[in-house]
């Protein structure tokens, strides 16, 4: 905690611990979703709410019940005897199961082609001799602002008439088309660090574009592609409303599923697909901002 | 004319499209569907003067508005889903004509929308502003540390928020749980926090409130404390300071926040679906109704198209107050 000035006066003192409370009590908002998902998720009653027993931290109130359920929830024979046949079961019938594959799978692919067109659109957009800057940049990153709704209403218009609804390759198309934006802004930023006399440098010697592009742009724009790389998968994992109007049930996702089971049947495994969500979303904010220092090194800033 | 209705009502029952035409011209006059699917039955028993036997078969035939609301229907574009959209109908002799009152609610979910938006907008601003400043002026390595609980929510998946939500302010939640034990509230009298407008405001605050945090943060950064401290000197107290110095130069950061956060709300679909219950829905909200229930897509295309041409005018605003490139993730 910063060390008060010595002239500051009572009237102060007591409105800088005031103050400290209200945004204590504001990182209480932010976070409080996250801290109550964690312990309901291991709830041995079928309910949304603390029991008495889980208050007093009594061990036969916590269970993994819930997350045996997103095993067994939707197997042929959930009962049997635990071994290849039970798994082979899980991995193939498995409601959850099939929802994270899916979410991985589609997720996967949409990064993979947002992360290639964005970088190749935010390059294109770097250079000054590029028409009609400004127009095309605005173009690319509305998916961003347009109302997501209004989006997959437009896609599921246009994919039906082109046989591309309730097909993974529209799913797979929809979130490109949502985290392009994203690592448009994303290598942007980091582009904008960038030493044009390089590509020159690079070009003087003998490399082609190529070249050029692979051994020296790449390289020192890749912490920015990354990142909106990242940007991109968490958009196509986190995405619901395309996925309600252009999959059909074979594509269902995690947030699909959870949609679903939060409308039809509440139950606590989605509390427990939540904190798996949380675990992993922790993950990739730790990967960025791993990035995100590389980043500041490279181009030589020093962040004490 | 009326033998040509008798001929098409026919030719329409026999290729099986009665159904699509009627519920069409249903759209733009209710209460019509029926007439043109009983009437096509009965067309093949109809005689000449068939003027005569159309009115008899059903009286509706004689209602001039019918008629005109057919001619509407027969044209390939029309601004009559506008109309509706907006709450009022189109009509051939009379252009635009307003709905009946108690039939007027789209114009005020428009309304009920940006004023939700609004809210949480203001709802934002009030808590990210003191949060901001707190990350701006601690040192870099307790901003980092408590940097964390802003963007760990900001990364979270949206439907865990919503569920998480859920738990905290349903009936049985943590919050009505709190309040009893406390003794606050009676057992039997717990708060409806959700499943209401309550619930649909609280939900969207914080999942919006890190869009908000994030440009005021960046934009305060870069305010030099010694201007504060320069206003002191010079005899300022510690609330003038702030207000007339320090207050000023985060407007950059206010605006581009408070301009993101709206029109992010605005489109808001999946938070009011689920803890919206009744009166929490959004414009969005209709748009889904229409598009998976009632499929009454031309309505829908025309609920989105308005809302389509705000969130533009409002994202060129953004474009040029801020400017596209200098938008931030994280």
């Amino acid at each position: 905690m910063a060390k008060l000035p010595p002239y500051t006066s009572t009237g102060e003192y007591i409105w800088h611990y005031v103050y400290r409370s209200i945004c204590g009590l504001i990182f209480l908002f932010l976070i409080m979703p996250i801290i109550v998902v964690l312990p309901l998720s291991f709830n041995v009653e079928p309910y949304f709410s603390f029991t008495k027993g889980m208050l007093n931290f009594d061990p036969t109130a916590y269970s993994l019940r819930w997350y045996e359920d997103i095993l067994r929830n939707g197997m042929k024979a959930p009962d049997a005897p635990f071994d290849w046949a039970w798994l082979a079961d899980t991995w193939n019938n498995g409601q959850w199961i099939r929802a994270i594959r899916n979410s991985f799978f589609i997720g996967i692919c949409a990064t993979l082609l947002s992360t290639a067109l964005g970088t190749l659109a935010a390059i294109g957009l770097s250079r000054s001799e590029m028409p009609y800057r400004r127009l095309v940049m605005s173009i690319l990153i509305s998916p961003m602002i347009v109302p997501l709704i209004i989006t997959a209403a437009g896609m599921f218009y246009f994919y039906s008439q082109v046989h591309l609804s309730q097909t993974y390759l529209g799913v797979i198309m929809a979130h490109a088309v949502l985290g392009t934006p994203f690592v448009i802004i994303t290598v942007t930023a980091t582009l904008v660090g960038f030493d044009k006399s390089l590509v020159r440098a690079s070009q003087s010697l003998g490399a082609g574009a190529v070249t050029t592009f692979r051994k020296v742009q790449m390289p020192l724009i890749i912490p920015g592609v990354i990142s909106g790389g990242l940007f991109a998968f968490i958009t196509s994992f986190d995405e619901v409303v395309a996925v309600l109007f252009l999959a059909s049930p074979e594509q269902r996702t995690i947030p699909r599923q959870m949609w679903s089971g939060i409308r039809e049947q509440i139950s606590p495994t989605i509390l427990a697909v939540a904190t798996l969500l949380v675990i992993l979303s922790i993950i990739l904010l730790t990967v960025l901002e791993l990035l995100r220092r590389r980043s500041e090194r490279l181009r030589g800033i020093t962040s004490s | 004319m009326y033998e040509a209705l008798v001929a098409d009502l026919k030719t329409a029952r026999a290729d099986r499209t009665i159904g699509r035409a009627a519920t069409r011209v249903n759209q733009e006059f209710p209460g019509t569907r029926s007439l043109f699917t009983s009437t096509a039955r009965k067309a093949k028993k109809l005689k000449p003067p068939f003027k005569e036997s159309v009115i008899k078969a059903n009286k509706k035939w004689s209602n001039i508005e019918v008629w005109q609301a057919m001619k509407i229907t027969s044209q390939d574009l029309t601004p009559g889903f506008y109309a509706t959209a907006l709450d009022g109908r189109y009509t051939v002799d009379q252009g635009f004509v307003r709905q009946d009152e108690n039939r007027q609610i789209y114009v005020k979910l428009f309304w009920r929308t940006m004023l939700i938006s609004a809210t949480v907008m203001g709802l934002c601003l009030l808590l990210g502003y003191p949060v901001a400043y707190l990350l701006a002026t601690l040192p870099l390595r307790a901003s980092n540390l408590l940097m964390i609980m802003v963007l760990l929510p900001f990364w979270t998946s949206l439907l865990v928020r919503t569920t998480a939500w859920i738990a905290i302010l349903q009936s049985q939640g943590v919050i009505n749980d709190l309040m009893v034990f406390v003794g606050i509230t009676a057992d039997d009298a717990r708060f409806s926090l959700i499943y209401n407008m309550t619930g649909t405001i609280i939900a969207m605050t914080h999942i919006l409130l890190p869009f908000m945090i994030l440009p005021l943060y960046s934009v305060m950064k870069t305010i030099p404390p010694s201007y504060m401290r320069a206003a002191r000197s010079l005899g300022a107290t510690p609330t003038m300071a702030f207000i007339k110095v320090y207050m000023p130069q985060t407007i950059p950061g206010i605006g581009a926040g408070g301009l993101l956060v709206f029109i992010l709300a605005i489109g808001y679909y999946i938070t009011p679906a689920l803890v919206g219950g009744q009166d929490g829905q959004l414009i969005s909200n209709m748009i889904a109704y229409h598009m998976q229930k009632s499929l009454n897509w031309s309505l829908a295309a025309a609920l989105g198209g308005i809302l389509l041409a705000g969130v533009l005018v409002l994202y060129w605003a953004y474009d040029k107050v801020i400017g596209i490139d200098n938008m931030k993730l994280g």
